[in-house]
C-alpha cells in the first residue's frame, strides 16, 4: 500500500532530499468504558497509515476536514503523542519511539506553531520569558545574553523590541501569533509543524502572517509542514500538498498538479465547495446562476467506525461495489501524483 | 423584481447620508438610517455602531462585512432588538415594513421577533439549549407566535426538519442537539429561524463553524429557502467568498462606520475604498495560480475607545497622505461614485480607478475584474 512512496520518484530525489519520511503513520485511541474492569468497547482510528515525505526547504500542506486526523498527525510528527504504528524518520534517524529524555535534544530541530495564539501564550509570563523559554529548557547560552537574543527575535517577525517586558493580554491576535512564532524560531529548527497557524486570524492578519512565514523560510531555509482546513490559504503556502479523509491519505501531489487537476473525487468535491470571491453571475430575471459544482451530500463519518474499504464511498458519487470491499492503494498516476481511487477522476493526459 | 432594485437604488443615490427622520423613503423590507449604537463603559464610550444606513428589499440579500470588532454583529443585534436591558444608547431609525423599530415599545419588538424576523446564530452548538429536544426549540417560537396546540407545533417542526433537509425528521425531532453534527445543528438552527416565516432573516457567520463541504451544503439551503420564502436576508461573514456567493448588495464597515457600500459586483469588480482594496489583496485565491506575495493590509483594527481622528481607516491607509491631510483631520463622508455605490474615501474618484487599476493588475485579476465603472465613466 505504500510501497509507492518508500522510494522516491527520480524527479522528486534529484530536485531535493527529504528531511522527514513518514511510513505507515497510524494513531487509533482506544475508547474504554467501566471504572474497576476497564474494557475497550472501541478504537477511534484517527489516523490509518499515512506515508509521505517532507523535501529539505519545502513546505508540505495537510488539508482535510475536521476529524480527519491532520490534527493528529502533526502531533505525532512532533512526537507529543506516541504513534501506534508506522515509522517516522527525521534527518535520516528513527524518531518513532524515541523516549522522552532522548527526544529532548531533538526538540531543538522540530518545532510547533499553534493554532490559537489566546491559548498557546502563557498569560503570567512577559513576552520574553516566553519567547526565552526555548533556551532555559534546552540550557542553550546565547551570544549576547537572552535578552538581546529575544530582542532579535522580535524584530525578525516583525515586532517592535521594546515590547520584551509586555504580556500576552496586551498584544492583538496577529501580534501573539507572530510571538508563537518567535519562539519556534529561537532554537533555529530545521522543521516547523504549523497547526492552522492563521485560521484564529482575520483575513487582513491573516496575510501578514502568511507572508512572514514566507519570508522567514527563504531567509532562513526552513522547511514547514502546515496544517489548514482553508484550502486558498494552503495553495499560497505549500509545495507540496497532502488530503486527508477520515484518517487516511487519499491524495498527495504538487501544489500545481493538485489545484489544476484534482485526481481524488474528494478532492474534486472539496475544492468545488469553496466559495469563490467573484459574485456569482445573474442570468436573467435576477436569478443566480449556480456554479457547476460537485456536492457532497451528508457528513463526515465518524472515524469510530469508518466506512470499510475506501472510506470515501458513503459520499462518493462513483462508488461502486469495489469501493466497498476492496481498499483502494494509494499509487503514483501521474509523476510525483499520487492517489487512493478505485476510479480517479482527470486520468486523460494533459493536451 | 429589477424594478424594485432600481427604485431602491435610486433612493440610495438620492438621500444616501441625510439624516431623514420623518417617514422610509422607500417601501424597503427593511430601512436603516443613520444607526448609532454606543456603549458608555468605565473606559470611554464606545462606538461600536456610528452612522451606518441601507435599505433591503424582499428577496434580496445583503452582506455585511468587516472585521472582528468592526461593527457587524452589534448591528444586527440592534436591528433585532437585542440590546435591550443592556447600557446600549442607540439612535437612529429602523424601519421594518414600515414600522419604526429603534423608539418602539419592548413588547412590540418581542412580537415581532421570531415572526416577522428572526436571527441565525454562528455557533449553532452554544446557542441551542443542550437540555430541550431540538423539536421542542424549534417549535416554541411557532407556539409563542401562533394559537395552535402543542401537536400541531410539533407536527411543524418535523415539517421544518423535513424542509431543511434532515433526513428522518420524525425521529430526529426528539433527538438532543449533542446527537445532531454540526452541519445538522446549523440546519435545526435555520428551521428554528424560518418556523413562523420571517420576512427578515439576519444570519450572523451562518457558516463559520462548518467545514467547507458542509457549508457548501447551507450557503445552497439558505439560496433556495430564500427563493422559497421571499425573505429578505442579512448575512453577516468575513469570509468575503460566502458573500460573493449569496449577496446582492454589499456593506463593507470598518470601526463602526460604512466604508463602503454597493451591489456586490460594484464591491468585487471595482472596490473604491482602500479598505476594500485591502481586504481583495489579504486573500489567498483559490481560482488563482499562486501570487507571489498577499498584500495585507499593515497594522491592527483600531480600539473603538479610542477610534483614529479623520477617517479611521488612515494609520493603516497607504494613500492616505494623499489627501492633503484630509484623511486626518476630517471623517470622510459617503458619496456615491456612481449610482448606487458609495464609498466613504477622500481620495477622487479618479485616484480610486487608477489605484484599484494597479492593485487588480498586481493581483492578477483577470481583465473583467479590473473595470472601474468604465461604463459610467
Amino acid at each position: 500500500m505504500t510501497a509507492p512512496l518508500s522510494q522516491p520518484s527520480a524527479t522528486e530525489a534529484t530536485s531535493s532530499d527529504a528531511l522527514m519520511t513518514v511510513t505507515g503513520l497510524t494513531k487509533h485511541f482506544p475508547v474504554n468504558r467501566g471504572i474497576i474492569f476497564r474494557h475497550r468497547v472501541g478504537l477511534v482510528r484517527s489516523v490509518d497509515d499515512v506515508s509521505f515525505e517532507v523535501p529539505r526547504g519545502e513546505t508540505l500542506g495537510i488539508v482535510g476536514e475536521s476529524g480527519c486526523g491532520k490534527t493528529t498527525t502533526a502531533r505525532m510528527l512532533t512526537r507529543l503523542i506516541e504513534p501506534t504504528a508506522g515509522q517516522i524518520l527525521f534527518d535520516g534517524r528513527d524518531i518513532t519511539h524515541l523516549r522522552a529524555g532522548q527526544m529532548r535534544p531533538l526538540r531543538r530541530e522540530i518545532q510547533m506553531i499553534f493554532q490559537d495564539p489566546y491559548s498557546s501564550l502563557n498569560p503570567r509570563h512577559t513576552v520574553g520569558a516566553i519567547v526565552g523559554a526555548p533556551w532555559r529548557l534546552q540550557k542553550v547560552k546565547t551570544e549576547q545574553g537572552t535578552k538581546k537574543s529575544v530582542q532579535e527575535l522580535l524584530e525578525l517577525v516583525g515586532l517592535n523590541p521594546e515590547h520584551y517586558n509586555r504580556y500576552p493580554h496586551e498584544f492583538s491576535g496577529g501580534q501573539r501569533q507572530r510571538i508563537g512564532i518567535a519562539r519556534t524560531l529561537a532554537l533555529r529548527p530545521k522543521l516547523i509543524v504549523a497547526d492552522e497557524p492563521v485560521s484564529a486570524l482575520d483575513v487582513s492578519i491573516q496575510a501578514q502572517v502568511v507572508n512572514l512565514l514566507d519570508d522567514l523560510q527563504s531567509e532562513l531555509g526552513l522547511t514547514y509542514v502546515i496544517i489548514a482546513h482553508d484550502l486558498s490559504v494552503i495553495r499560497h503556502v505549500a509545495n507540496r500538498v497532502a488530503v486527508m479523509y477520515l484518517g487516511n491519505l487519499v491524495e498527495l501531489a504538487s501544489r500545481n498538479d493538485l489545484y489544476e487537476r484534482p485526481r481524488h473525487p474528494y478532492t474534486v468535491a472539496l475544492l468545488s465547495a469553496v466559495p469563490l470571491p467573484e459574485p456569482t453571475k445573474r442570468g436573467a430575471g435576477g436569478q443566480r446562476e449556480r456554479r457547476e459544482r460537485v456536492r457532497l451530500v451528508g457528513d463526515v463519518p465518524s472515524p469510530l467506525n469508518p466506512p470499510p474499504a475506501c472510506r470515501f464511498h458513503t459520499r462518493c458519487w462513483k462508488a461502486q461495489e469495489v469501493c466497498r470491499t476492496e481498499p483502494p492503494p494509494l499509487v503514483e498516476l501521474a509523476p510525483a501524483h499520487h492517489v487512493a481511487c478505485h476510479f480517479p477522476e482527470n486520468t486523460t493526459p494533459a493536451a | 423584481m429589477a424594478d424594485r432594485t432600481g427604485r431602491a437604488k435610486d433612493a440610495r443615490a438620492a438621500a444616501p447620508t441625510v439624516t431623514d427622520t420623518t417617514a422610509p423613503a422607500t417601501s424597503s423590507m427593511l430601512d436603516v438610517r443613520d444607526l448609532r449604537i454606543h456603549f458608555p463603559t468605565d473606559d470611554g464610550l464606545v462606538k461600536a455602531v456610528d452612522g451606518v444606513s441601507f435599505t433591503l428589499d424582499r428577496g434580496k440579500t445583503l452582506g455585511i462585512v468587516g472585521e472582528s470588532g468592526s461593527g457587524k454583529s452589534v448591528t444586527s443585534l440592534g436591528i433585532m432588538g437585542l440590546h435591550h436591558g443592556t447600557r446600549a444608547d442607540i439612535g437612529g431609525k429602523i424601519w421594518l415594513d414600515g414600522e419604526e423599530l429603534v423608539a418602539a415599545s419592548p413588547t412590540r419588538v418581542r412580537e415581532l421577533r421570531g415572526s416577522k424576523m428572526a436571527m441565525i446564530f454562528q455557533d449553532p452548538l452554544s446557542s441551542l439549549h443542550p437540555y430541550y429536544t431540538v423539536g421542542s426549540q424549534i417549535s416554541e417560537a411557532y407556539l409563542i407566535h401562533n394559537k395552535v396546540s402543542k401537536k400541531a407545533a410539533k407536527d411543524h417542526a418535523v415539517e421544518m426538519l423535513n424542509r431543511v433537509g434532515i433526513p428522518n425528521p420524525q425521529t430526529r425531532v426528539d433527538d438532543y442537539p449533542h446527537q445532531f453534527s454540526g452541519g445538522m445543528r446549523q440546519r435545526a438552527m435555520i428551521a428554528m429561524a424560518l418556523s413562523c416565516n420571517p420576512e427578515l432573516l439576519i444570519a450572523d457567520e451562518p457558516t463559520t463553524a462548518l467545514d467547507v463541504t458542509v457549508q457548501a451544503q447551507i450557503i445552497d439551503l439558505m439560496a433556495d429557502l430564500q427563493q422559497e420564502f421571499g425573505s429578505a436576508v442579512i448575512i453577516i461573514t468575513h469570509d468575503l467568498g460566502v458573500v460573493a456567493e449569496l449577496a446582492d448588495d454589499i456593506l463593507v464597515m470598518y470601526a463602526g462606520r460604512m466604508a463602503e457600500y454597493g451591489t456586490s459586483e460594484d464591491v468585487f469588480d471595482r472596490p473604491a475604498h482602500p479598505y476594500a482594496w485591502g481586504l481583495l489583496g489579504s486573500m489567498p485565491r483559490l481560482d488563482q495560480a499562486r501570487i507571489e506575495r498577499l498584500i495585507p493590509i499593515p497594522g491592527t483594527p483600531p480600539s473603538l475607545i479610542n477610534v483614529p481622528s479623520g477617517c479611521p481607516f488612515h494609520p493603516r491607509c497607504a494613500y492616505a497622505a494623499q489627501t492633503n491631510g484630509r484623511s486626518v483631520n476630517e471623517i470622510p463622508q459617503l458619496r456615491a461614485v456612481a449610482p448606487g455605490h458609495e464609498v466613504a474615501c477622500h481620495l477622487s474618484t479618479d485616484e480610486q480607478r487608477r489605484i484599484w487599476g494597479e492593485q487588480a493588475a498586481r493581483m492578477q485579476l483577470s481583465p473583467p475584474a479590473r473595470h472601474f465603472h468604465e461604463e459610467d465613466a
